[in-house]
């Protein structure tokens, strides 16, 4: 059974990191847990774009990783979460990002939420979001590419209304490719 | 095209766009390397199997202008997309003057950068099946029916090569079922306009008014019966040839027309007052004299003259009987495959007669009596009862050859001594040794 601990990091909610925790073990049919770790975002800020370095963030996380690791048994899959807008240095932004079939992953829920779109405030909706990038970049790290169905967590997702088209379930064929990629 | 078989390659000198990039696509499934420079992406390029390049414009040492176009000159089917870190129109202009697909401002936009590889991918697939599809294409019209090793037919598939490569019009002669029409072929699917149709007009199939509106077309409401608008053969060979056989026979107002339309390339369908341009090559075949019928004023001068540029004259078949034999297994092949029978060739008298027949109705005739042939063949060879061939008479000169009067004199020498060789070979004043060959080149045999 693969085993999933969550990183809340920095302003992010807590309440909201702690209701994926349930919904990741049922989408994985892992053991999750939350984590907390004591960790400055500010180092990882760019001062020019006003944005935060996403791969520099795992790369701390992944060199950290023995300490933060956390639970007992078989390593587990970090995921980190963040309220702060992501970016990697070639791209604008970024909603998440993550090592493919490696350990670690982030995901961020600032361009998630309806109010960056002068929408009005929608939890359900965000939590929603969320949980399906949550769902994206931990595929990613248990080897998963992106996946050519519209009906899959996998399908790339470049703007919010691509999130908000897919589903938080993998498709069947993602999900055979997964436990393919367990058993190896 | 799998994205695991499209191989992208991104050359940027900073290992941060690089490893972000590579990070990017792997996750989309493409197979994806980087190189930091010019040279290290030429050295990887030698590899070969890349279908689009990422290539950063300012690089140290040879920039990515400069690469683009040496990509170029290595494969034409890469796709390249620039990345540039400030755009400006004087880069984006060089770039795409020198063959980029695109260029791309660093940062860029993830769903941007989505879209451009998609759409790039789309074109490059589309590229290749064209091509593909250009090949085929070339291959298919190099795939000739033209069968004849004979010097008369070299020349003659010399003069198609040769004329096929310009825009000429050309006036093939020959007598009916010398393979006109596909010498016209030959001479399409060999020049430039391969591409565009072949449209074939048979002029003396039609009346006057149906070969006008066959030609140019009509208008609806034009006549009785034209309830919709209708394209001419010569809108429909725009582009492609034309190929008006049997010229001889056409009328002296569709001549008029004619004439007018090789001259300005355009026209006006039939009941219709607009103008019509069509850019088409003409071709055309008769199997008249046309000389004749110029000197009896049934065939215009000046269109004689528009049409006999280029002439190829088509020889019977009776003047290369060397390449019967030829014709005659190619169309046993042709046939056994039509009709799924095992049968691979002739038998010695079948081919005998094959050859000794004069073909009037020269290759077409020699067609037709090889698919009656395989129709009642059950054995692996066609027989001499198999073939219909008729003895002619009048304008040819069947049976009239010394060796067909030799052999139907020998054969009924024979039959007068009941095949006693020796008494036959006194009669006929030749030695027994001489009638054996004579025998067996003519592959007499014995009734029972």
């Amino acid at each position: 059974m693969s085993r999933i601990r969550l990183l809340p990091l920095g302003s992010a909610d807590r309440d909201m990191v702690a209701a994926l925790r349930p919904a990741l073990e049922a989408d994985f049919d892992a053991v999750a847990e939350v984590g907390e770790i004591d960790l400055d975002l500010d180092q990882f800020l760019d001062p020019r774009r006003l944005q935060y370095n996403s791969t520099a963030l795992i790369n701390h996380l992944q060199g950290r990783y023995a300490s933060i690791g956390g639970m007992r048994g078989d390593s587990p899959s970090l995921l980190a979460v963040v309220d702060e807008d992501l970016f990697i240095p070639i791209l604008t932004y970024v909603f998440g990002e993550a090592q493919l079939g490696g350990r670690v992953a982030v995901v961020s829920y600032h361009r998630l939420q309806n109010e960056r779109y002068g929408l009005p405030r929608d939890q359900g909706r965000l939590f929603e979001r969320l949980h399906k990038e949550a769902v994206h970049e931990l595929g990613h790290v248990f080897g998963l590419l992106h996946c050519p169905a519209r009906e899959c967590a996998m399908h790339i997702s470049t703007y919010v209304e691509d999130i908000d088209m897919k589903p938080a379930a993998l498709c069947p064929s993602c999900r055979r490719q997964l436990a393919t990629l367990a058993r190896a | 095209m799998k994205k695991s078989d499209t191989g992208i390659l991104i050359v940027d000198d900073e290992l941060i766009v690089r490893e972000s990039l590579t990070k990017w696509f792997r996750e989309d499934g493409f197979r994806v390397d980087a190189a930091e420079n010019a040279a290290a992406a030429l050295r990887k390029l030698q590899g070969g199997g890349w279908t689009l390049m990422l290539v950063d414009i300012k690089m140290p040492g040879m920039d990515g202008i400069e690469l683009l176009q040496r990509v170029r000159e290595i494969d034409k089917s890469i796709t390249v997309i620039i990345i540039t870190a400030f755009a400006s129109v004087d880069t984006a202009v060089k770039a795409l003057k020198e063959g980029a697909y695109d260029y791309i401002t660093k940062p860029i936009d993830p769903d941007y950068l989505d879209h451009i590889i998609e759409k790039a991918l789309k074109q490059h697939e589309l590229l290749q099946e064209n091509q593909q599809l250009r090949d085929r294409v070339s291959e298919m019209a190099t795939d000739t029916e033209i069968v004849g090793e004979s010097a008369e037919m070299t020349k003659v598939m010399d003069l198609v090569r040769t004329v096929a490569a310009t825009d000429t019009t050309v006036m093939i002669r020959g007598e009916s079922g010398t393979g006109k029409e596909l010498v016209a072929r030959a001479i399409h699917n060999q020049s430039a306009r391969k591409y565009f149709p072949l449209v074939t007009v048979n002029c003396g199939a039609m009346t006057e008014t149906l070969l006008e509106s066959e030609l140019f077309g009509h208008e609806r409401g034009a006549f009785t019966g034209a309830q919709y608008r209708r394209k001419g053969k010569v809108e429909a060979a725009d582009g492609g040839t034309l190929f008006l056989d049997e010229i001889g026979n056409i009328d002296t107002k569709t001549q008029m027309d004619l004439l007018r339309v090789i001259e300005t390339k355009q026209f006006t369908r039939v009941g219709g007052s607009d103008i019509v341009h069509s850019d088409f090559r003409i071709i055309c075949a008769t199997n008249r004299d046309l000389e004749r019928a110029v000197k009896e004023g049934t065939f215009r001068e000046d269109l004689y003259y528009r049409l006999n540029v280029f002439t190829i004259e088509l020889p019977p078949l009776r003047a290369r009987r060397g390449d019967i034999a030829k014709l005659a297994h190619f169309f046993v092949e042709k046939y056994a495959l039509a009709m799924s029978k095992k049968v691979t060739g002739f038998t010695p008298e079948a081919m005998y007669a094959l050859k000794a027949y004069d073909w009037p109705g020269n290759v077409r005739e020699l067609e037709n009596a090889i698919e009656r042939a395989m129709v009642v063949t059950c054995g692996p060879m066609v027989e001499r009862e198999h073939l219909p061939l008729q003895a002619t008479s009048g304008t040819t000169s069947e049976g009239k050859r010394l060796d067909d009067v030799e052999q139907r004199h020998i054969e009924r020498i024979l039959k007068e001594t009941g095949w006693n060789i020796s008494r036959s070979a006194a009669i006929l004043d030749i030695d027994r040794v001489t009638l054996y060959h004579k025998i067996e080149k003519y592959g007499l045999k014995r009734e029972p």
